[in-house]
C-alpha cells in the first residue's frame, strides 16, 4: 500500500497521483487481475506459447492498422498502393515485411500451441469449451491468412485465391451463392477487394478479439495444465500422468512442490520469448528486404506459378489426388471430418485410451500435412515448367516494379496498363504465341522455352542489326536454318547470289560489303546501335552508294532509294525500321516485300492475327534486343520503352 | 479440478509478486523490469515502422509551384469582374501519375492587358469562395467571409484572417500563366502549403 504523505504536504507526488487515479479508476485491481496468477509448479519456458501467439496477433493489429492507412482496396489501386508502401514510403518495406512474416510466425506458433495443448491433455474437462474456442481461433487465423493473400492483388494472390473461391463454389446447395457473395459478383473486381478487405481488417479481427478475450478468460479461470508435461519431465509416461489428472485432484500430483506467479517470473519468460519471435521475424524481413509483391493481377495472362503460401500447400497438394467429381470429398468432406474429430477430442479423451488416440490422431494429421507439403515442394522443384513459370513470374514482378518507378509513373488505369504496353513484356509472349511456330529467337521461342519443332524460318534475334545482316550475307550461313535454310528461299535467287557472287569477293570487296552491312543496318535506326551509326556516318554513306556497285548489286533485285532493276525482293529503303517491320509483319505478301513469292508468312494485319497495338509491341521488342546471349541491357530496355511510345 | 484463483486474497502490492520460496523481492523487481523491457523492445520495430509510414507524407513536399497556362487572354472578359477558370495540370497523387488533371481553380480579373489572379480557396477555413449574385463582392458560402472584387476583406465582421490569396500571373503572348499554389488557412500571414 502506498504510504500516506505527511499531513500538510500538499505537493504533487507520483504516489499521490497514482492513489488519485486508482480511486477514480480502480486500475490496481485490474492490474492485479491481469498479473496475479498462480502457476502451480512455478513459471516454465514451455508455458510461453500462448503468450507469443497473443503477441504475434498484437503485432498484426499494429502493423495492419498502419498498412490500412496507406492501402487502397480497388482493382486499379490495390497493387499500386502496395507497391507504393513497399517501394516508396519510408519504412514501408519493413512494415509490410513484419506483417507478412509475422503472419507466417502466427501459423507456426498456432501449431506449436495446439500440439502443446494436445500433449498436455489440456483439452479435457473442464477445459473443453476453451479448447473449442482455440479450434475456432485457428480457423479465424486461417481466414485472415487467406483473405490477406489476395489484398496485394498480384498474380500470385489473385490466381491462388481464385482456386479457393472456386472450391467454395462446390459446396452443396449454397456453393454458387456463397462464391458470388464472397467475390461480390460473378467476376473478380473492385467488390472482391472491398469484401476481402472488410473480412481481413474488420470482421475476422473483430471476431478474433472477442474469441481471444473469451479464450484468455477461460484460461485464467482454469489455470495452466501441468499434469501431462510435468509427468513427462519426471520420466513417467504421459498417459499415466493424464490418468492421474483424471482423478480430478490436482493437489495429488506427486511432484507439485511450489506455486509460482505469472508476474513477474512467467511474464519475463513470455516477454523474452516474444522478443525472440520478433527477432526471427525481423531476420526474415531484412533478409528478403520486405514482403514479396508479384506482377499486378491480370485475368488475361496465364499464371502457371499460382501457388498458395506454404501453410496451405498441403491442401493444394491434397486436391491433386481427387479426380474430377470427387473434389468435394477432398476439399470439404475429409477436412470437415478431421476438424470434427479434433473438436471431439475432449470426449474421446474420456476413454481409457482416449488420450493416446488423440495424440496419435493429431500426430498423424500433422505428419500427413507435413508430408503433403514436402511432396508439393519436391514436385514443383522437379517440374521444369513450374521452375520456368516461377522465374517468369519473378521477371514480370521485377519489370512491373521497374516500370512503376519509371519517369511516366503509374497511370490512373493502373500498373497493368504499363505491363500491357511494355514491348519487353509483351514482345516475347507474342513471339512465342504467334511467331515461334516457324521462327526462333536466338534458338528459343522468345520466352526462353524450347521450340516444339525445328524452326522453318529465320532466327529473328537482333533482326536488322549489323551482326544479323552480316550473317545473312555470309555464304556459309545464308542457307542454314538461322536464315533461309528452312524456307522456300533456300534454293532461291537470294541464296544463290550470296553463295556465288558474294563468296567470290576479294578483300576489297569484302571491305565494301562490310560498309553495305553498316548502311543497311543504319536504315533500321536501331536504338541500341544509335551510337555506332552516329560515329560511322561516313562509312554508312559510302555503303549506301556501294549497294548498287558491281559485284554486290543489291539493287538488281531490291529497291533502294527509288532505284531498282527488277523488283523481286523486299524494298531495302528503311529496312528493319519500325515502319518497315510493322508493314512487313502486317502483310509480307505486299509487293513492297515478297509479293507473290511470299513463302508461308501469314498476313498478320489483314487477317487480324495480331492487332495493330500487338504488332507495335512485337516490333518494339524485336528492335530492342542484342545478338548472342540476349542479355538486353537496362539502357536497351529504356530505349525500347521510349521507342515504343507513339 | 477445483484449483481456484486467489486474486482477492493477494496483497495489493504487485511488485512483490514473486512467491518462490527464498527469492528476494529484489530479484522479482529485476524480473519485472526485464519483462517490461523485453516486451517493449519486441514492439519497437512494428511500432516504429508503423509510425514512420504514417508520417511519410511529412517528408514529401509538393515542390516549387509551377507556372501553369490557365486561359487565353481573350477568354477573360475585360469587365473588371472576377471569372472562374479551372487549373489543369499533371499531378502525382501518391502512386498515380495523372496527365492533365483539374487540380483547382482561380479567379481571373482583367482590366485591359493586366490580369489579377486569386485562389478560390477561402483563407478562413478552406471553402470555395463564390462571387455574390450581384457581382459586387466575393462571399464564402461557409462562414460568410466577405471580400471585395480585388480579394480584400471588406467587412470587419468577416471571419477571414486575411485577404484572399493572390497568385503570380505572367502573360506570355496570348496565354495567361498562373503560379498556382495553395496557402495555409486560418492565419493572418500568407504561407504556402509545403
Amino acid at each position: 500500500m502506498t504510504p500516506q504523505p505527511p499531513p500538510g504536504d500538499s505537493a504533487l507526488s507520483i504516489p499521490r497521483l497514482l492513489d488519485w487515479l486508482d480511486h477514480r479508476t480502480g486500475y490496481r485491481r485490474l492490474l492485479r487481475l491481469a498479473l496475479v496468477e498462480s502457476i502451480p509448479g512455478g513459471a516454465k519456458w514451455r508455458y510461453v506459447w500462448g503468450s507469443t501467439l497473443t503477441f504475434a496477433i498484437v503485432v498484426q493489429f499494429i502493423t495492419g492498422i498502419a498498412l490500412w492507412a496507406a492501402y487502397s482496396p480497388n482493382a486499379q489501386g490495390a497493387w499500386e498502393s502496395v507497391y507504393y508502401i513497399e517501394n516508396v514510403m519510408a519504412g514501408g518495406w519493413m512494415l509490410r515485411g513484419i506483417h507478412h512474416y509475422m503472419a507466417h510466425a502466427t501459423m507456426v506458433l498456432l501449431v506449436l500451441h495446439l500440439m502443446q495443448v494436445v500433449v498436455a491433455g489440456a483439452y479435457k474437462a473442464p477445459r473443453e469449451v476453451n479448447f473449442w474456442f482455440g479450434v475456432a481461433l485457428l480457423h479465424l487465423v486461417l481466414g485472415l491468412l487467406l483473405t490477406g493473400y489476395l489484398l496485394p492483388w498480384d498474380q500470385k494472390g489473385y490466381w491462388a485465391t481464385k482456386v479457393t473461391t472456386s472450391i467454395a463454389s462446390i459446396t452443396p446447395l449454397i456453393g454458387p451463392a456463397l462464391q458470388e457473395v464472397l467475390v461480390g459478383g460473378p467476376d473478380y473486381g473492385h467488390l472482391t477487394l472491398t469484401r476481402f478487405f472488410a473480412l481481413h481488417a474488420g470482421i475476422l479481427p473483430g471476431a478474433l478479439i472477442a474469441l481471444i478475450a473469451a479464450h484468455v478468460y477461460l484460461f485464467r479461470r482454469h489455470g495452466v495444465t501441468t499434469g501431462g508435461l510435468r509427468a513427462q519431465m519426471d520420466g513417467s509416461g504421459p498417459g499415466d500422468a493424464v490418468e492421474g489428472e483424471e482423478g480430478g485432484d490436482p493437489d495429488a500430483a506427486p511432484t507439485r512442490v511450489s506455486t509460482g506467479q505469472f508476474w513477474p517470473d512467467q511474464a519475463l519468460r513470455d516477454a523474452v520469448a516474444c522478443l525472440a519471435v520478433m527477432a526471427a521475424v525481423l531476420y526474415l524481413v531484412i533478409r528478403s528486404g520486405g514482403a514479396p509483391l508479384g506482377a499486378p493481377a491480370d485475368a488475361s495472362e496465364p499464371f502457371a506459378a499460382a501457388r498458395p503460401e506454404w501453410y496451405f500447400m498441403f491442401l493444394f497438394q491434397w486436391l491433386k489426388y481427387f479426380p474430377a467429381g470427387t473434389e468435394i470429398i477432398g476439399a470439404l468432406v475429409i477436412p470437415g471430418v478431421v476438424v470434427t474429430l479434433v473438436a471431439l477430442m475432449p470426449f474421446a479423451g474420456k476413454w481409457r485410451l482416449g488420450h493416446r488416440f488423440n495424440l496419435g490422431f493429431t500426430g498423424a494429421v500433422l505428419a500427413g500435412i507435413g508430408l503433403l507439403t514436402l511432396q508439393a515442394y519436391i514436385q514443383d522443384g522437379a517440374d521444369p515448367d513450374f521452375v520456368a513459370a516461377h522465374e517468369a513470374a519473378e521477371a514480370d514482378a521485377a519489370r512491373a516494379a521497374e516500370l512503376a518507378a519509371g519517369p511516366d509513373g503509374i497511370p490512373p488505369t493502373g500498373a497493368l496498363t504499363l505491363l500491357r504496353n511494355d514491348p519487353l513484356t509483351q514482345g516475347p509472349r507474342l513471339f512465342a504465341e504467334r511467331c515461334a511456330s516457324c521462327h526462333s529467337y536466338d534458338g528459343h521461342d522468345g520466352l526462353g522455352g524450347e521450340l516444339a519443332e525445328a524452326p522453318t524460318a529465320a532466327d529473328l534475334a537482333g533482326f536488322a542489326s549489323r551482326e544479323w545482316l552480316a550473317g545473312l550475307l555470309d555464304p556459309d550461313r545464308v542457307a542454314t536454318p538461322e536464315y533461309f535454310g528452312g524456307t522456300a528461299f533456300a534454293r532461291g535467287r537470294m541464296v544463290r547470289m550470296v553463295q556465288s557472287r558474294l563468296a567470290g569477293l576479294d578483300d576489297a570487296g569484302r571491305a565494301d560489303l562490310a560498309k553495305v552491312v553498316k548502311a543497311l543496318s543504319a536504315e533500321a535506326a536501331l536504338p541500341h546501335q544509335a551510337e555506332a551509326d552516329e560515329a560511322e556516318r561516313a562509312e554508312i554513306a559510302e555503303g549506301a552508294e556501294l549497294l548498287s556497285a558491281e559485284g554486290i548489286g543489291c539493287t538488281e533485285c531490291h529497291e533502294w532509294r527509288g532505284t531498282v532493276e527488277r523488283s523481286l525482293g523486299p524494298v531495302l529503303t528503311g529496312f528493319g525500321s519500325r515502319e518497315w517491320l510493322e508493314a512487313f509483319i502486317r502483310d509480307a505478301s505486299h509487293p513492297r516485300f515478297y509479293g507473290e513469292r511470299n513463302d508461308r508468312m501469314p498476313a498478320f494485319g489483314p487477317d487480324e492475327i495480331l492487332s495493330e497495338v500487338e504488332i507495335g509491341l512485337l516490333v518494339g521488342w524485336l528492335r530492342g534486343g542484342g545478338v548472342g546471349g540476349h542479355s538486353v541491357t537496362a539502357e536497351g530496355l529504356e530505349l525500347v520503352r521510349h521507342a515504343a511510345q507513339p | 479440478m477445483n484449483r481456484k484463483r486467489q486474486v482477492a486474497d493477494e496483497p495489493l502490492v504487485v511488485e512483490e509478486g514473486s512467491a518462490e520460496p527464498g527469492s528476494a523481492p529484489r530479484r522479482g523487481f529485476l524480473a519485472g523490469i526485464g519483462a517490461v523491457a523485453a516486451a517493449g523492445l519486441a514492439l519497437v520495430a512494428p511500432l516504429w515502422s508503423g509510425v514512420r509510414v504514417a508520417l511519410d507524407p511529412l517528408g514529401r513536399s509538393s515542390g516549387e509551384a509551377d507556372l501553369i497556362p490557365v486561359a487565353k487572354l481573350a477568354a477573360i472578359p475585360d469587365d473588371g469582374i472576377p471569372h472562374k477558370f479551372r487549373v489543369v495540370t499533371d499531378r502525382v497523387d501518391a502512386w498515380n501519375t495523372h496527365r492533365q488533371l483539374p487540380v483547382g481553380a482561380v479567379y481571373l480579373r482583367r482590366s485591359g492587358d493586366s490580369v489579377e489572379a486569386l485562389n478560390v480557396v477561402c483563407p478562413h477555413a478552406g471553402c470555395f469562395v463564390n462571387v455574390a449574385a450581384d457581382r459586387s463582392r466575393f462571399v464564402c458560402p461557409c462562414h460568410k467571409s466577405s471580400f471585395d472584387l480585388s480579394g480584400a476583406v471588406n467587412d470587419p465582421a468577416s471571419p477571414s484572417p486575411r485577404d484572399m490569396d493572390t497568385l503570380d500571373v505572367e502573360i506570355r503572348g496570348d496565354d495567361v500563366w498562373v503560379r498556382f499554389q495553395n496557402f495555409l488557412p486560418g492565419r493572418a500571414e500568407k504561407e504556402p502549403v509545403a
